[in-house]
C-alpha cells in the first residue's frame, strides 16, 4: 500500500519529467529554448563537479539566512512589543502600515547605489522584505492571546517582559510560525531577483550569467537547484513547525 | 480586621461611542480568614469584574479594596486565581504548567520537583505529568489549573466559575475534590458561580448579586455543618437554602434575559 501511495504521489512529477525529455527530442519544442531533461541533468552534474554550484549556493544561502534571521530577530520582539505596549505601537504602527504595501523589489536600485554589489545589499533587501510579514504575524499573534492567560502569568508574580516573552510569544507561536514560513518563501524571491540585478555571485547571478551567455542547459540546471532548495527549505520548516506545535494535539 | 474588604466599589466600562455601562455599583463585602464565600448571580451581573478587581487585573475606579489591610494595586501571588477556561499554558506539559508559578520562589530545583509532584498527586494526575493540556479532558485541565494555583501557596483563592465548562458528572466529582482539598488545607476562597446548588453545597456564605447595575443584594449564611458527602443535598435544610436563593436570583435572571 505504501508503494502505491508513493507511486500515486510522485507520478505527476514523473510524467512532467518524461514530457520534458520527450518534447524537445520530438521537435515539439525548440531544443535551444528547452534542452531535454537528460542534457540538463548532465549539465547539473558538470556544474556540481566544477564547484560553481557549491560556492554560489553557499553565498546565496548565507544571504538568505542572514536576511531572514535578522528579520526574525528584530521583527518578533518589535511586533510583540507593538502588541503589548501603546507607546511602541504609536511609533511603529504608522511606519509598518506605510511600508507594508510597498513592493520591496523597488528598493533594488537604491540598495545597489548605497551598498554596492556585495552581501550587504542582498541581506538588507531580504531583511526589509521579510521584516514586515514577521512583525505583523508577531503583532497579530500576541494581540490575539487571551487576556486571562497573561493575567494568570502576572498573578504568579511575573513582570511585563517575562509575561511577554515567556507567555505571549509562545502562545502566539502558531500564527508567528505561519508568518515566518511565508517570509521564507518571500526571501527566495527577493534573493534570486536581487542576485539577477546586483551581484557577482550567488545562484541568481549564476542563472542570469549562464542565460546571458547562451548556456541554456546549465542555466536550467541552476534553476532546478534553486527551486529544489526553495522546496526543501519549506519542507524543513514545515517539519520544524510541526515539532514546535506538537502541543496542539 | 477582615482579610478581604470591598468598600463602596463602583466600576463602569466605557466602550467607544457608547454611554458608560455601570457593571458594579456600591459593592460592600467583607470576607474573613478561612471563609468560603460564593458570589452568586445571573450572567452579566458583574461577578467576574468584582473578582478581577480583587485580582488586580482590572484597575479600580472608585471605592476601596483591601487585602489584609493593604489596598490592591496589581496582581500578586498572594491571590491565586482559577479561571473558567483554565488559562493553562497549552505549550507546557502538566508538570511544566504546575512548575511555572514556583520558578520565581527561590526553591532549589529538587524542592521544586518534589512540590510539583506533591500537587500532581493531590489532584490525582499521576501518569499525566508529561501530557499537554490538549490531551486532557476538561475536568483534568481544571485540576491542573487548581494545582498550579495552589502550589504557590496563595493567601486566598479566587475562582471564576471554575466548573462552568464541565459536564454535570465531572462537576460533582470536582466539588468533592475541592471540598477534600479545603479540609486538608483550609483557605479563604471567593467562588464565582451562577449555579445555586453549587453555591449552597460549597459555601459558608453566599453573596447574592443583582444586575444592572451589579450590586450585592443579600448575604446568606449557609449553616449546614461540615460537608460529609453529597447526601447533604437530599436534606430539607439544603433544599430550603436552594429554594430561597433561587427565588432571590430568579427575578434578576429573568431581567437579564430580556
Ligand atoms: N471588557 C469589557 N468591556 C465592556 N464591557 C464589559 C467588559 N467586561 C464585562 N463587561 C460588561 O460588564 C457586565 C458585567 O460583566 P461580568 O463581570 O463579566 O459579569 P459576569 O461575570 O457576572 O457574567 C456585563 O454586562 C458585560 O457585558
Ligand atoms: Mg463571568
Amino acid at each position: 500500500m505504501r508503494l502505491i501511495d508513493f507511486l500515486i504521489r510522485w507520478s505527476p512529477l514523473a510524467i512532467l519529467a518524461l514530457a520534458w525529455e520527450a518534447a524537445p527530442r520530438l521537435g515539439l519544442i525548440n531544443p535551444q529554448s528547452l534542452p531535454p531533461l537528460s542534457v540538463v541533468a548532465v549539465s547539473l552534474w558538470q556544474l556540481a563537479a566544477s564547484g560553481d554550484l557549491l560556492t554560489n549556493g553557499l553565498q546565496s544561502l548565507w544571504r538568505l539566512v542572514a536576511g531572514l534571521g535578522l528579520a526574525i530577530l528584530i521583527g518578533v520582539p518589535l511586533g510583540a512589543a507593538m502588541a503589548s505596549n501603546r507607546i511602541v505601537n504609536v511609533i511603529v504602527a504608522p511606519i509598518a502600515r506605510a511600508l507594508y504595501p510597498m513592493p520591496k523589489s523597488a528598493l533594488i536600485p537604491v540598495l545597489l547605489l548605497w551598498l554596492g554589489l556585495g552581501n550587504a545589499s542582498k541581506i538588507t533587501l531580504i531583511f526589509l522584505g521579510c521584516l514586515l510579514p514577521v512583525l505583523m504575524s508577531a503583532y497579530n499573534g500576541v494581540r490575539g492571546v487571551e487576556p486571562v492567560m497573561l493575567w494568570s502569568a502576572r498573578s504568579f508574580g511575573r513582570g511585563p517582559l517575562s509575561v511577554l516573552f515567556g507567555v505571549a510569544v509562545p502562545a502566539a507561536m502558531p500564527e508567528l510560525l505561519a508568518g515566518i514560513r511565508s517570509a521564507l518563501a518571500l526571501s527566495f524571491v527577493l534573493l534570486v531577483s536581487s542576485e539577477f540585478l546586483m551581484a557577482r555571485d550567488g545562484l541568481g547571478y549564476l542563472i542570469s550569467f549562464l542565460g546571458d551567455g547562451g548556456a541554456y542547459a546549465p542555466m536550467f540546471a541552476a534553476v532546478i537547484v534553486v527551486s529544489s532548495l526553495g522546496f526543501a527549505a519549506d519542507r524543513l520548516f514545515l517539519g520544524l513547525m510541526r515539532r514546535m506545535l506538537a502541543w496542539r494535539g | 480586621m477582615s482579610q478581604i474588604v470591598f468598600d463602596a466599589v463602583r466600576h463602569g466600562y466605557r466602550t467607544k461611542g457608547r454611554a458608560e455601562m455601570v457593571a458594579l455599583s456600591d459593592v460592600n463585602l467583607t470576607v474573613e480568614q478561612g471563609e468560603f464565600v460564593s458570589l452568586l448571580g445571573p450572567s452579566g451581573c458583574g461577578k467576574s469584574t468584582l473578582l478581577y478587581l480583587l485580582g488586580g487585573f482590572v484597575p479600580l475606579q472608585s471605592g476601596r479594596i483591601l487585602m489584609e489591610g493593604k489596598p490592591v494595586t496589581g496582581p500578586g501571588p498572594d491571590r491565586g486565581v482559577v479561571f473558567q477556561n483554565f488559562a493553562l499554558f497549552p505549550w507546557k506539559t502538566v508538570r511544566q504548567n504546575i512548575a511555572y508559578g514556583l520558578e520565581r520562589q527561590g526553591l532549589t530545583a529538587q524542592a521544586r520537583t518534589e512540590r510539583v509532584q506533591q500537587f500532581i498527586d493531590m489532584v490525582q494526575l499521576r501518569g499525566f505529568e508529561d501530557s499537554f493540556p490538549s490531551q486532557l479532558s476538561g475536568g483534568m485541565r481544571q485540576r491542573v489549573a487548581i494545582a498550579r494555583t495552589l502550589a504557590v501557596d496563595p493567601r486566598v483563592l479566587l475562582m471564576d466559575e471554575p466548573f462552568g465548562a464541565l459536564d454535570a458528572q465531572t462537576r460533582e466529582i470536582m466539588h468533592e475534590e475541592l471540598l477534600a482539598i479545603m479540609r486538608r488545607t483550609p483557605m479563604t476562597t471567593i467562588f464565582v458561580t451562577h449555579d445555586v446548588r453549587e453555591a449552597v453545597y460549597l459555601s459558608d456564605r453566599v453573596a447574592v448579586m443583582s444586575s444592572r447595575p451589579g450590586r450585592i443584594k443579600e448575604v446568606v449564611t449557609i449553616d449546614l455543618g461540615p460537608r460529609t458527602g453529597p447526601d447533604i443535598m437530599k436534606s430539607a435544610k439544603f433544599n430550603e437554602y436552594v429554594e430561597y436563593l433561587w427565588s432571590q436570583v430568579k427575578t434578576d435572571a429573568v431581567k437579564a434575559m430580556q
